[in-house]
Formats: C-alpha cells, structure tokens, sequence
C-alpha cells in the first residue's frame, strides 16, 4: 500500500513539510494569503468578473496590470527574505548563531536573489511593456495578443511554483545561479534545487515568448510614419532589450535544461565526474546572465528618457546618440560575459579580453547619463516624484558603475570577486537603476492606466527612506568588501570587528522597509482618495508621446482612430501647434477573450511540479493538456470580433458623459 | 479602377519548381562529397575540418536563399536582419565558449591544480 | 463596398506577414538554442570518460541514409507548398504525407541507433561526450517528433477544409520550420558524425 501510495505521490510526504518556525511562517503565509485572496473573492461573488474581465484578458493593459501586482507581492517576498539576510548578519557574530541555521540560510540567500531576478524586475519590467508600449507607438495592440497572455500565465506558474517551495519540501541553497556541483543531485538531493529550476523554465518560456511577442509588435505595428528614427526612446529600449531576450533566454533554457537531465535522468554534462564539466555551466549561464542584466536596465533607461524630457519641458538631447548608445550596449552586452568569472582560471589573454570590453560597455552608459543631465540643463525642471527617482538613480547607479569599472580589471577583480563589494555593485546596478526606473515608471504611467493619480506627498516621502535607506544598507558593504568579508556568509568571527557595519546595514534596511510601507499606504491611500484625484484630461504631466493623446483610464480600444505621425514627439508637436483631431469613428477589430491561456498556464504548473516532486505518472498528462491546448486553440478559426464606428461612438459619448457629470459634482 | 489587390502584394516570394529541385540537388551534391571527404580524405586534420566546414556553411548558404527563401524579402528586410543578428550572436557564444573552455580546461586540470598547491606549501 | 473587401484583404495580408516575421524571429531564437547546445557537444565531446568516442559509435552509410531522408523530405515539402500556391487540394495532402513518412523514417532510424547504443550499456549516463550526444541529436529529434504531430494536424485541417488563406499561412509557418530543422541537420551531420567519425 505504501508503495503505491509512493508511486501515486512521488516524494511527497509528511517530512516534507517546514523544519523550523521562521520556515511555518513563510508557509502560512501563502496558505492564509491564498485563503484569503480566494475568500474575499467568493464573497463579492466576482468570480465570473474576475475570469471575464481579468484572467481571459487579450487587452496588453490588463496583463500589464496583472504583472505588476505580481512583481509587487514578489518584491514583499523578497524584502522579508532581504530582512531575514540583514537581520542574520547582524546578530551572528561569535557565540551567537543568529535566528536562521546555515542550511535555512542559504535558501533564503538563494530564494532573494531569484525572486527578485526572475519574478520581480522581469515582471515589472513585462508589465510596464505591455501597458505602455503599444500605446506609445499608436498600435491597439501587441503583434499576438494569445502569446502574450500565456506568456503572463506562464510566469504565473512560475510564481506560483516558487510559493509552493514555501510550504512543502525546502528551496535550493546554491544561489540564485544555482552553480554546480553545488547544485547537482550528489550535494543536493532534495527538491530545492527542481523547484529552483523548473520555475525558471517555465517562466523563462514565458519571457522568450513576450520577446518575440513585442520585437515584432515594435517591427510591425508601429502607427503609420513612425519610422523608426522618429520612435520614442522607451519604445527603442524595448526594441533593443527584447532583441536580448530573444538571443539570449534560449542559452538559459538549455542550461537549466542540461542541469535538469543530470539531475533526473543521469546525463553528465556538469557533474563532477564521469566526463562532466562544472565550469561549462557558469560559462553558459553567464552568456545569458549578462545580456540578463541588460534587459533589465535597458527599459528603465527608456523610461528616464521620457520622464527627463517630459518633466524638463524639453526634447530629449541627443536623440540620435541615445539610440545609438542602446543599440551599442545590446551589441557589446553579448561579449562581456566572462568578468563574471575572471577567477575561474582563465589565462591573462582570455581575462584581459574580456576586461577590457566590460570597460568598453561603460562609455555608452556614460554617453546616456550625459544626454539625460543635457537634457535636464536650460530646461524647466517640475520635481515630481518621477523626477526624484531619476535623481536618485544618477548618484547611486553611477557609484555603482564606477565600482564595475573597477572591478573590470581583472587584477582588481582576484581581490573583490564574490565579496560583498560585489554584492554593493550590482545592487546599486538593479536597485538604483532598474528598481528606481520601474518605479519612477509606473508613478508615471498609473494615471494613464488607472485614471487617477497617486499621491505626490507619499511618493516623495518613499523615495527619501528608499534612497536614505538604500544607501545606508549598501555603503558598509563596500568597505566589508575590501576588509574581505564574502557574500552568503550566514556567520563570522568577531574578532574580524565586522557587526559595526553588518548593524548599520540592517539599519538601511529598516529605513528601506519604511519607504515600502510608504508605498503601500500611497496606493492604499490614491484608492481611497481617488475621486478627487481624477485626470480628466489625459495628460496630466504634458507629456509628449503618444500614450497622453488617450483619455485616462485607456479605453480598451485604446485608439479611437489609429492616430498618424510625421515626427518625433508628435503628440507635444500637435499640442504646440493646437492641432486638434476630427472625431472620426472606424470599426475596431479585436481579440476575443480566452481561456486556453490559462489551462496551458495551469498545465505548465502541474508539469513542474510533477517533475520537482517525481509524480511521473501525471507529468506526461500535463505535458498532453499543454499540447492540446496549443492545438485546440489553434483550431479557432475566429479568434477576433469587431467592434463598429457605431458602438466605439457610443462608448466615447457615454465616456464623456461620464467626465461632464464627474466634472460639474466637482463644482 | 481595379479594386483587386496587386498580385504582388500576395506573393511575397512567387515559389518555382527551379529553386526547390536546385536546393535539393545541390545539397545532395554536397552532402555526398562531404561524405567521400570524411571517408576516403587524407591530409593533416586542419585541412579535413575545413573542408568539412566550408561544406557545411554552402549547403546552410544554399538551403536557406532556396528553401527558406531569405534575403527575397519585399520592403524593409527583417527576417535578413534577425538571421544575421542570430548568426553574430552564435559566432560569439560557440567561438567564445570554445575558446573559454578550452583555456580552462588546459590551465585547470588536476595535475596542474596538485602541482599548484604543493608549490605553495614551501611559503 | 469593395474598398471593404480590398482593406480587408490588406488587413489579411498584413496579419499574415506579422505572423510570418514573427514565426521566423522565433525560428532564430531555436538556432540559439541549437547553437548553445552545439558548444556544449565542443566542448564535452572528447570527455569520453574511457568509453567509447564518436569513431567507435557512428555508421556513416547508417547516417547518410537518415541524412537523405530528411533532405528528401524537405524537398517534398516544398512540392507541397507549391501545389498549396495552386490551391491544388489533393496534391498537398499527397506531397504531406510523403514528407511525413520520409520524417517518420528518418526518427525512426534515429530511434533505432539510439536503442542500439542504450542496449549495448553506452547511453547518456556513460560519460560527458555521450550526454552531450544524446542531447544535441535527440533535442533535435523531439523537434521533429513536433513537426511530425504538426503535419498530421495540419493534413486533417486540409483534408476538413481544402486550401483556404489562413491554412495556406500554417502551411508556410509549417514549412518553414520543417527546413530549417533540415538546416540544423546539416551541422549536425557534418559537426556530429563526420568529424567524429573521424576522431576530432
């Protein structure tokens, strides 16, 4: 019988359970988190709403929506997990062994990393994508609009895969890179490291898929005489990151992939015998690591392009440099991806190579910050809190650059490599630079999406303990860095006189917590407010691309007619010249909703987790479901309906029915 | 006034019978020679490669323009673009990984790691 | 009236040629794919762990067989689109099951070399160079084990609803990716078998 039951549930058991109290924590947490979520819903009775208006979505602005609300909860995960890290730090030193044995950790150590990686830069940055870029080029939509719903669920899945590792069975410890032979079978047997990849997998399908997805949207779709030199700079950078994510998820998919077989079927690409090569694997997902990191800061360049010259009141400098300079860091991006392992044993000629193209990759960078700081001068400046963020981001980003350069010579690199210098370097990279930028972006964007502002006061104040608090968690780390304290270390000695900084640290942390707490009450507080925060308008910063010529909230038509253009920045163009557009009304096609998406989402779930926890007999039925949804789906010889001049002219009329009402109790 | 659109606006690339059997004879041309090369060949193993490679890229060359019909693109040429971005970026990743691989791989081998560490002792 | 009908065949038009660039940026991403795997083979290839190598292991006649079949069939697959370019029903079906027995011989002469080598105790768990084989060579068999399951959903969508528009786009989709996995073959062919028969 138990061997049945074996068979029927693979490595599911009891023990499989949390281990410790901190651990029950996390697991309760999604457990009562899920309850309530599923609660709540049942008794508004919006179930049928919730699958009609929000999970079958085909509308880019909703799936935008549901990305960012995911990152978000993601980015709560991963601060408790940063909480965890600093408060560890702090108190371990010596005798006292600190609230998390090594094991718990190392997968805390681990699970931050990935999750603020994989689930919570790509998914603000998707989702900012999707609710912007189409918009900005004048398309209704993306070029295929099914892919880009399942690519969303796919992420889901992924997401939900690595909440399932809270409550049964344990995380991986080897990192957010999972390094082998760490992370083969032999040093890790349980099903930390599966879970580990398996939500990479799926998610990172999803994120190949969305690749393609919005290349040929940009390609394509582009209202007619948007040529590409007269894009805006956001569109640019999706242009050039997504080119990035689609030449580069492929390496990642077959690394994970080949750590996979070593680890179920036996293959011996990585292990430490048998004809395994170890170093291949930091070889390979470093290829793709490095063009990774790009993709993400590239589109929070776009956006700072747009908000400095939206909140300057001035064309962007240097459009032209500017685009060249994204183009030139997708390029080189692809040739720097050894200074990731200069200590791996390479010879000079290899090291020096690389070396010297990471320092390349600067100059580029250097050349955007400039045209940003150009822009900015003989403008004039509003300090909204967009504006704030890019402030920010231009001390810590360039603090954190310059520690790159320095850490492109190889030399220099022998003595920092792995330590918490390194770790300050990239988290004012992605912090400063991607976080900030996401941030600054959906500020920005939310009016557009959601029809009303958030409030300014709050915005502000969570930028300072962001900022404050970042700098403060980050700054000791150099200096632990260049005393050589290592990353990962769960403990040290005290005679090393390290806590000082590790408490000082913590401190930052706690100030960055605060500034999240700003932010929830900001949002909770627009909400609440959100009558008298109303854009009537549809431009609430003067904005000068294409996004601010729609009302707010964004029709789901988004365009009433497709709009057309003759230069850069048309919209301003149109507002400095008092260009006003006949209402003209056409028939608008669009996709119909869909619930295949979901299913191929669910079974991509099922798949990994079956895999994770050798349930064999099911992974195949899920694999089936997945396939036949792609087939079934592809059968639906109708997948659009039309919408008629008539009816988008009566929801415009209703619409503005709806301002003019809003409008006079205003009075 | 004609309101039937262009025939040219349908095929993008009028497909020929030419083209097809062209690229089927020709690679059947060139696999049988590698082939004969890899079985019957002499020469030093550089030549061999080569030849072999060269070979290679000829058929890739002739199945793509004949069977993949790039390059015949109307207006602005994008999938030649995406296969030459893909092309530069495979350059960079097998080449690079190679050359990589096989510099760690001659400079981190065991022995070479023992007699390392053994020099190391004596300080 | 008729402006309608031309804007609509524009709009056809249009979509077609999205889902074509599209399909073909997708394709580039497999040549990644394929290439990330061929540097894996680079370098483990000669990690034969005291087992047997490539020279011990390949059958070049073996290998030209399944080399022609597969050229074969992308060759009938372009028949196939050009009796799809005459609407020419029967003609399509005729040439796409041609295409897909050539397809199925070819795997299945795959499999064949696979089990034999499983039997005689040199799979994927032998050494780094087996597991690298496999890899490659099999990772480009389950993709035409999918253009296998492909074709025969697309011969009964011909068969139910003869050569409309839109099934005239899958089949370019379709064609599209059955030569380019012929594209993948010869690398494979040349890179696999005839430099490892040779020991390099």
């Amino acid at each position: 019988m138990t061997l049945f039951a074996f068979a029927l549930l693979g490595k599911l058991a009891w023990n499989q359970l949390p281990p410790n109290p901190i651990a029950w924590g996390g697991a309760l947490m999604v457990i009562f988190g899920l309850i309530a979520v599923v609660g709540l819903i049942t008794y508004l009775h919006r179930w049928q709403w919730l699958w009609k208006e929000w999970l079958t979505t085909q509308d880019p602005k909703r799936i935008g929506v549901m990305y960012v609300i995911v990152a978000l909860i993601m980015l709560l995960r991963g601060a408790v997990d940063a909480g965890l890290m600093r408060a560890q730090q702090a108190v371990a030193v010596g005798g006292t062994q600190g609230p998390l044995d090594a094991s718990h950790f190392q997968q805390i150590v681990s699970a931050h990393g990935t999750i603020m990686i994989f689930f919570v830069a790509m998914g603000l940055m998707f989702g900012i994508i999707n609710l912007v870029l189409p918009l900005q080029i004048g398309a209704r939509d993306v070029a295929f609009p099914f892919l880009n719903a399942t690519s969303f669920w796919l992420f889901f899945a992924g997401m939900a895969l690595m909440m399932g590792s809270l409550v049964v069975g344990d995380f991986s410890a080897a990192g957010w890179l999972a390094y082998p032979p760490l992370s083969e079978l032999k040093y890790s047997p349980t099903v930390g490291v599966d879970y580990w990849i398996w939500a990479l997998q799926i998610s990172g399908v999803g994120s190949l898929l969305s690749g393609v997805n919005f290349l040929v949207t940009i390609i394509k779709m582009r209202a007619p005489g948007m040529a590409l030199m007269k894009m805006p700079l956001f569109a640019w950078s999706v242009l050039t990151s997504m080119s990035l994510v689609a030449f580069a998820f492929p390496i990642l998919t077959v690394t994970l992939t080949l750590l996979a077989l070593d680890r179920t079927i036996g293959t011996h690409f990585f292990t430490a015998g048998f004809g395994g090569n170890a170093m291949m694997y930091v070889n390979l997902i470093w290829a793709w690591g490095h063009p990774e990191v790009y993709i993400l800061v590239l589109p929070a360049f776009g956006i700072y392009s747009e908000i400095v010259a939206t909140f300057s009141r001035k064309k962007l400098f240097g459009y032209v440099s500017m685009v060249w300079a994204l183009v030139a860091i997708m390029i080189l991006s692809y040739t720097v991806w050894l200074h990731h392992f200069f200590t791996m044993g390479a010879g000079a000629d290899v090291n020096a190579f690389f070396g010297i193209m990471t320092a390349v990759i600067a100059v580029p960078t250097g050349v955007k910050i400039f045209n940003w700081l150009f822009t900015m001068y003989r403008g004039r400046i509003r300090f909204a809190s967009p504006m704030f963020w890019f402030m920010g981001f231009v001390v810590i980003f360039t603090i954190g650059g310059v520690a790159g350069v320095m850490m492109s010579v190889p030399a220099i690199d022998y003595q920092v490599h792995n330590s918490l210098f390194l770790v300050a370097h990239f988290h004012m990279m992605i912090v400063g630079g991607v976080v900030f930028g996401f941030f600054a972006g959906l500020t920005y964007w939310f009016p557009k999406i959601f029809g009303f502002r958030l409030h300014e006061g709050l915005g502000k104040i969570a930028f300072w303990c962001w900022g404050i608090g970042f700098v403060t968690a980050f700054t000791p780390l150099y200096v632990l860095g260049l005393m050589g304290a290592t990353r990962r270390l769960d403990h040290y000695s005290a005679s090393l006189g390290w806590q000082p900084l590790f408490i000082v640290a913590g401190i930052g942390v706690v100030i960055i917590a605060c500034g999240i707490a700003a932010q929830l009450l900001q949002l909770g507080l627009s909400v609440l407010q959100r009558d008298s925060r109303r854009d009537l308008t549809g431009d609430p910063w003067n904005g000068r691309t294409l996004e601010w010529s729609v009302p707010s909230p964004a029709p789901f038509y988004s365009f009433v007619k497709q709009p057309v253009v003759t230069e850069r920045d048309q919209f301003w163009a149109d507002k400095q010249a008092k260009v006003h557009h006949k209402k003209e009304y056409e028939d608008i096609v669009l996709p119909k909703n869909s619930g295949w998406s979901v299913a191929i989402g669910a079974c991509a779930f099922v798949f990994g987790g079956t895999v994770v926890w050798h349930i064999f007999w099911l992974t195949p039925l899920a694999l089936l479901g997945i396939v036949a949804g792609i087939i079934i789906r592809s059968m639906n010889d109708e997948p659009e309906y039309r919408l008629t001049a008539r009816e988008v002219e009566r929801l415009e009329h209703q619409r503005l029915r709806k301002v003019k009402a809003y409008e006079a109790s205003q009075i | 006034m004609s309101n039937r659109p262009r025939v040219s606006e349908h095929n993008e690339h009028s497909l020929t019978y030419g083209k097809y059997v062209g690229g089927f004879l020709g690679s059947i041309f060139l696999t049988l020679c590698a082939y004969w090369i890899a079985v019957h060949g002499r020469g030093g193993l550089g030549m061999l490669e080569v030849s072999l490679a060269v070979l290679a890229v000829v058929q890739f060359i002739l199945q793509m323009v004949l069977f993949l019909h790039i390059g015949e693109e109307h207006g602005p040429r994008w999938k030649l673009a995406a296969a030459g971005f893909m092309l530069g970026i495979i350059l960079i990743l097998v080449g690079g990984s190679v050359w990589i691989m096989n510099n760690l791989n001659t400079r981190m081998t065991p022995q070479q790691m023992n007699q390392y560490l053994r020099s190391q002792d004596n300080l | 009236m008729n402006e309608e009908l031309v804007s609509e065949h524009r709009r056809e038009y249009e979509a077609t040629q999205k889902t074509i660039v599209g399909f073909w940026v997708y394709l580039m991403t497999d040549c990644v794919l394929f290439a990330s795997l061929f540097a894996v083979y680079a370098v483990l290839h000669g990690n034969t762990f005291g087992g047997p190598s490539g020279r011990d292991l390949f059958h070049l006649p073996y290998v030209l067989v399944e080399t022609f079949a597969l050229l074969t069939s992308s060759f009938t697959c372009g028949l196939a689109m050009l009796a799809a370019q005459r609407k020419a029903k029967n003609e399509v079906l005729f040439w796409l099951f041609v295409t897909f027995c050539l397809g199925a011989l070819f795997l299945g002469l795959e499999l064949h070399e696979f089990a034999n080598m499983v039997h005689d105790g040199n799979s994927w768990r032998r050494s780094g160079f087996l597991s690298s084989y496999f890899t490659l060579v099999g990772t480009h068999g389950t993709h035409i084990t999918f253009g296998l399951l492909w074709m025969a959903v697309l011969g009964v969508y011909v068969a139910k609803r003869g050569i409309t528009e839109s099934i005239r786009k899958r089949l370019t989709l379709f064609s599209l990716f059955w030569h380019f996995l012929d594209v993948i073959w010869i690398f494979i062919f040349t890179v696999v078998y005839l430099f490892g028969s040779r020991g390099v």
